[in-house]
């Protein structure tokens, strides 16, 4: 598909809508459908795009599978890690309340948080599971 | 701090397993496993004390109250098996530092960890939680990690072992779902103890039959009762040394703990009893569990196998406890929980010793041992004569009080057939122990006893086999405690 100018170039224009409708179904996901799970997806799906147009290599360069996997990480720690602030902070595990003077304001911070979390570890997980099936070299080729 | 001890209890764990995988050094990401499963282990230790000294404790995640939010609910139950988890936990992640640089490539070691820290913490999750759904969360992420850590076996055997865990767990697992979201229709709960106060209402419901058919199914393929047993033996046998010893001592016990939980904590022992029959139901499969697969475990050559077939027989004693449907036989059963946790941790890191030395734990390839390496086959025999029962062991302790309980009901044939099965017992430790100290070493090469990096934690686990046989005063006090609270449900 390399070759194909349309593809190439619809891929590239369509890329950067995929990845702000991604963050946009994760910043409302507390008020309308959505949130990080879908939103890593989404992400992921971005990544699939140009990987499918531009090639593996390609865009593994940009990236990277060590990036991926940090990600899947990452995502756990910042999960965790929100339950543990709010813990610090003198409340209960995931106690939003603890994050802001308004209750209110602290249940948003909170789940936007938590689920900042879960849209990087899915997008980590996503991206690595298309990895490891694009980048297998097949016993017939 | 102390009031989050029972969040902590899962959160330690937790949150070191992702920064295992930022460690790349295979030291350093053991390092912080070491470090997270002793930490659980003194929360574990100081959650128990705080139990047995002011009874139960609740913890309301993220400030929602009980029945609304999820519940972390701590008695003298999961008390217990939180402690049984953890130590086993503790002593297998001292251990795996040397075992697992053996027996897994260097880049996936710190992967190993990563994984083994999640099952833990999903193991430890589902015996904290006072919230059913919950359980499944962390029962998911348990299963998952254990998969992952099987499939890491060096033999690529490991693979397939893994993949049919994988189908037989998934299955298990969803039939735990269907069960869990049937109850919710019925009662729109999910917290234990709301559910318990609530079932009552909707006993003679066929929803409510059914939902209890697919939990009992579900469990049972989860903890390995005798027909749905096939994962077991090709995932123990082929999983690395470390994974073995964690998996055979902790996760057939979690899923027995959930069996307890559900079905006499929530449903209450007189529905489970009384109009379901569980007794009469897991009476027989008891019975062929431990007879059949004490009998296959004589007949195998590979002695990770053996072990293995033997923990499908030693389930079986512990479902047998629950089928005596008696505060005793119930006594016996958390009891055997935590001394066959003990014995079987002990046998099969026994084995990870001959795996690192020899490459093998085909029973042929241990001829000689008992000299080359005596502590080593020394931990086995030990371990193998609390396996069959012999006094002065743990595992005299667990067949004495099933014994009592089976006397108890006046149902003589089945305390004849339990010590019939651990004479079975005593043939299949001793086909080990025999080519092991009466056969001449075949090899000229130096075989050297095993590293006291290994050695040590195995043996902390045969002394434990020995202090708890030896005095069993503490250990039968808390488990006829669980027995009691058990019995009465969660309400009271």
């Amino acid at each position: 598909m390399r070759e194909e100018v349309i593809v190439r170039v619809g891929a590239k224009v369509l890329a950067p809508f995929i990845i702000t409708f991604g963050l946009y179904v994760h910043f409302h996901g507390d008020y309308s459908p959505g949130g990080g799970f879908q939103a890593g997806v989404i992400l992921a799906a971005a990544i699939a795009l140009l990987a499918l147009v531009y090639g593996l290599d390609a865009v593994q360069r940009v990236v990277t599978p060590r990036f991926v996997r940090a990600c899947a990480a990452l995502g756990v720690i910042i999960f965790a890690g929100v339950g543990v602030v709010t813990m610090i902070l003198g409340h209960n595990y995931l106690g939003y309340n603890a994050l802001a003077h308004d209750p209110k304001h602290g249940q948003h911070y909170g789940i936007l948080g938590v689920e900042l979390g879960v849209l990087v570890t899915v997008f980590g997980v996503m991206v690595s599971v298309f990895y490891l099936f694009a980048g297998r070299r097949g016993r017939t080729q | 701090m102390s009031a989050h001890l029972p969040v902590l209890q899962v959160v330690v764990p937790l949150l070191a397993a992702p920064f295992c995988l930022f460690l790349r050094r295979g030291r350093a990401a053991w390092g912080l496993a070491v470090l997270a499963s002793l930490a659980s282990w003194v929360i574990a230790l100081a959650l128990l004390r705080r139990v047995l000294a002011e009874g139960v404790l609740s913890y309301a995640i993220g400030d929602w109250v009980p029945p609304i939010g999820i519940e972390y609910r701590v008695d003298v139950v999961n008390a217990w098996v939180l402690l049984i988890v953890s130590t086993i936990g503790a002593a297998v992640s001292l251990y795996a530092g040397t075992s697992v640089e053996r027996e897994v490539e260097a880049p996936r070691i710190p992967l190993f960890y990563a994984a083994y820290l999640l099952c833990l913490s999903g193991l430890l999750g589902i015996t904290i939680t006072g919230d059913v759904f919950n359980v499944f969360v962390f029962l998911e992420i348990s299963s998952l990690s254990a998969y992952a850590l099987i499939a890491l076996g060096q033999a690529r055997r490991a693979l397939t072992s893994a993949f049919r865990y994988l189908i037989m767990g998934s299955v298990g697992a969803t039939f735990i779902v269907i069960g869990i979201g049937l109850l919710y229709v019925m009662t729109g709960t999910l917290n234990m103890a709301d559910l318990a106060q609530l079932l009552p209402g909707v006993w003679d419901s066929n929803t409510v039959k059914v939902a209890y058919g697919f939990l009992a199914v579900g469990f049972c393929l989860k903890l390995a009762l005798f027909p749905l047993h096939l994962w077991l033996p090709n995932a123990y046998t082929y999983a690395p040394s470390a994974v073995t010893a964690f998996m055979a001592s902790t996760a057939t016990k979690v899923a027995v703990y959930m069996l307890l939980r559900f079905f006499l904590s929530i449903f209450g022992a007189p529905f489970s009893f009384g109009v379901m029959a569980l007794d009469r139901v897991l009476l027989p499969l008891a019975l062929v569990a431990i007879v059949s697969m004490s009998l296959v475990a004589v007949f195998q050559v590979n002695a990770k196998r053996l072990l293995a077939y033997s923990s499908v027989a030693q389930i079986g004693y512990m479902i047998l406890g629950l089928s005596f449907a008696t505060a005793t036989g119930l006594t016996a059963t958390v009891l055997h929980l935590f001394n066959h946790a003990l014995m079987k941790g002990a046998l099969f890191m026994a084995l990870g010793c001959v795996m690192y030395r020899v490459g093998s734990v085909h029973i042929n390839a241990m001829a000689g041992l008992g000299r080359r390496m005596p502590w080593t086959m020394g931990a086995f025999v030990v371990g193998g004569l609390s396996l069959v029962g012999v006094p002065l062991t743990v595992g005299f302790v667990s067949k004495w009080y099933l014994i009592l309980a089976a006397l108890e009901r006046g149902w003589w044939p089945v305390a004849v057939l339990v010590l019939l099965a651990s004479l079975l017992a005593l043939v299949y430790v001793w086909r080990v122990v025999e080519v092991a100290y009466f056969r001449e070493f075949p090899g000229e090469e130096e075989t050297r006893e095993a590293p006291w990096t290994l050695l040590g934690p195995t043996w902390a686990l045969v002394a434990l086999n020995l202090y708890f046989g030896i005095d069993a005063a503490r250990t039968a006090d808390i488990a006829r405690r669980a027995a009691e609270v058990l019995m009465a449900g969660i309400g009271s």
